[in-house]
């Protein structure tokens, strides 16, 4: 059997190891998030910054109580637009397990 | 107060012990018992026989008995009933006031209640089935060092079980080669690799020799991924003393995180090592080398959910606890029930799940469900479903099997782990899916292609020794 050397590469975390998720598949984590009464949030970051850098900047406030994924796409875009070389990441977070829920990279 | 008098002699254990009327305080510890009397023994003196010989009594009346007010310090048992599918034993239920026990201490609550009775010879065979411990013993515990929730922000992983794997040959390997299976798997994508149980250190590793070169490979792998990773390093000694010298020398060289095997290791050493990893900021992963000795066999011995509730008490953030899909045993009601009893803050009485008890945690954090034992990327899916995001997924010959070594193997499952949290996100469902939702996934990773093809669909379908009693055969 040939056998296929593996190089390391940067990654960032979850779903880092699927390729870049098209906007209807960004959409629906989203709405999954919202679902789960998970409180949206967009943070970016100069690229390079390793994933493991626990605070990246905040894009606004999370946005508490939002149920719209329209919105929530709209703030990921506007962010990309105004820091179009940054990384921009999706965060829910769950006030209950005084956690994040969930968090991925939407633009690497 | 009734004026008791000293009558030397034997009584029936009926007499102090049974009592069905007693409403059990909410500060009573309560235990569920599976009792297989002797024959001839009837079912309330079997049961009386227990509670006394696991709280303050003895076969026969002492006069010191009359120095204190035994009323109050007595096991009572309280409550019987069928067990369903087996009329060779029976359930009682026994309530011991929460002063015949140290604060803090699950090793005072074992050597009373798992000791002199387990050797009764009224009873045939004796097996702890669960206990309720109340919120004011649970309190006087110091419970996970960190817990499933800063365990999460101090690695960074959210929103998905975490991966690791189990370094095999389990014995024998040199540390520098060690390091290497280590550094190749956590740069493929795991989150941890781990010791064997049985890595403790051995002629041909020192444990010194491999913390080195084990933390040589995570800072590596870390650097070229950017992502945070650790490897649960060993601390498992022949003595507290030693075991301390290894955990301080893991925090020296900046491990994350540490292991030990609460049971062959000991109650009192892990509360100990507990209490120490949160003093010092190092996760703790929890090995269970011995339990199935423990808990397997279903008329004897003590139930892993009670088990669990120990090792919550004691301290762990990671606890073993059986794949249901993988090559040990593990009924997959059951194992649901005590993967809630050590991740849930309060888990409600189920008998479906075997849970004989509420049971209250209040702030004690939770710990993360491992499962780890004869599992690939095929099974994803179902461990996906079946463990949720607050687990560790730990693949060791479903790692480094693969036929292109371990990064690509590491590689197959992490991918295979985020395309099934993406489709669960999605909705879809998991376990019809699962094939599709690989097959899709392995499209653009040729690592996971090809790990898909080397296990096929392994599955081990063996009959659970140990079933839940929950219907008539």
């Amino acid at each position: 059997m040939a056998v296929q050397a593996y190089r390391s590469m940067k990654k960032y975390e979850t779903f880092s190891y699927l390729p870049q998720m098209t906007p209807d598949q960004v959409r629906r984590q989203i709405a999954h998030a919202i679902a789960q009464g998970w409180n949206p949030a967009v943070e970016h970051t100069e690229k390079g910054t390793p994933a493991k850098a626990s605070y990246w900047y905040m894009w606004k406030l999370p946005l508490f109580g939002e149920q719209s994924v329209d919105t929530v796409m709209a703030e990921i875009e506007a962010c990309h637009r105004e820091f179009p070389d940054q990384m921009v990441r999706f965060v829910a977070y769950d006030n209950y397990a005084q956690s994040q829920g969930m968090a991925f990279v939407v633009y690497r | 107060m009734a004026v008791k008098t000293y009558q030397a002699g034997v009584t029936e254990y009926r007499q102090s012990y049974w009592q069905p009327d007693y409403a059990p305080l909410d500060t009573d510890i309560l235990a569920c018992f599976k009792i297989t009397p002797q024959p001839g023994v009837d079912r309330e003196e079997a049961a009386a026989a227990v509670a006394a010989e696991s709280s303050c009594g003895t076969w026969t009346t002492v006069w010191t008995d009359l120095l204190t007010d035994l009323d109050y310090y007595k096991g009572r048992a309280y409550r019987l009933e069928d067990v369903p599918g087996d009329d060779t034993c029976f359930y009682a239920f026994i309530a011991y006031p929460i002063d015949l026990f140290e604060e803090g201490s699950v090793v005072n609550v074992f050597t009373s209640l798992v000791g002199n009775v387990f050797g009764f010879k009224a009873v045939r065979a004796l097996r702890l089935e669960d206990l309720r411990f109340p919120i004011a013993y649970v309190k006087t515990c110091g419970g996970p060092p960190h817990g499933i929730q800063v365990e999460r922000d101090k690695l960074n992983k959210y929103g998905r079980p975490l991966l690791g794997c189990t370094i095999k040959p389990k014995l024998g390997l040199s540390a520098k080669n060690y390091g290497r299976a280590c550094y190749e798997a956590l740069r493929g994508g795991l989150d941890f690799t781990k010791d064997d149980e049985n890595i403790n250190s051995q002629p041909f590793m020192r444990w010194r020799d491999r913390f080195d070169f084990v933390m040589e490979a995570v800072q590596k792998a870390e650097q070229e991924t950017g992502e945070r990773k650790g490897h649960y390093l060993n601390v498992t000694a022949p003595t507290p003393e030693e075991m301390y010298k290894r955990a301080e020398y893991a925090k020296e060289i900046r491990a994350p995180i540490i292991m030990h095997d609460y049971l062959a290791g000991g109650l009192c050493a892990n509360a100990g090592l507990a209490n120490w990893c949160r003093n010092n900021g190092m996760l703790l992963h929890i090995h269970r080398a011995m339990h199935a000795v423990i808990d397997r066999n279903p008329h004897h011995g003590i139930h892993f959910r009670v088990l669990t509730k120990i090792l919550r008490l004691s301290g762990g953030d990671h606890l073993h606890t059986g794949t249901v899909v993988g090559k040990l045993e593990g009924d997959r009601a059951s194992t649901l029930g005590w993967i809630d009893l050590l991740r849930e803050s309060y888990v409600p009485e189920d008998r479906s799940r075997g849970i004989f008890f509420d049971q209250d945690w209040g702030s004690m954090p939770g710990g993360f469900a491992v499962a780890s034992g004869g599992i690939h990327v095929w099974h994803m899916p179902a461990l996906v479903t079946i463990f949720g995001d607050d687990s560790v997924l730990q693949f060791g010959g479903g790692t480094l099997g693969h036929p292109w070594g371990n990064a690509a193997g590491a590689h197959a499952n992490r991918v295979a782990l985020e395309a099934c949290v993406q489709a669960r996100g999605e909705g879809r469902h998991l376990e019809k899916e699962g094939k599709d939702i690989l097959t899709a996934a392995a499209a653009h990773s040729p690592e996971l292609k090809i790990a898909m093809e080397t296990w096929k669909e392994i599955k081990f379908e063996f009959e659970t020794m140990d079933k839940l009693a929950i219907a008539n055969k």
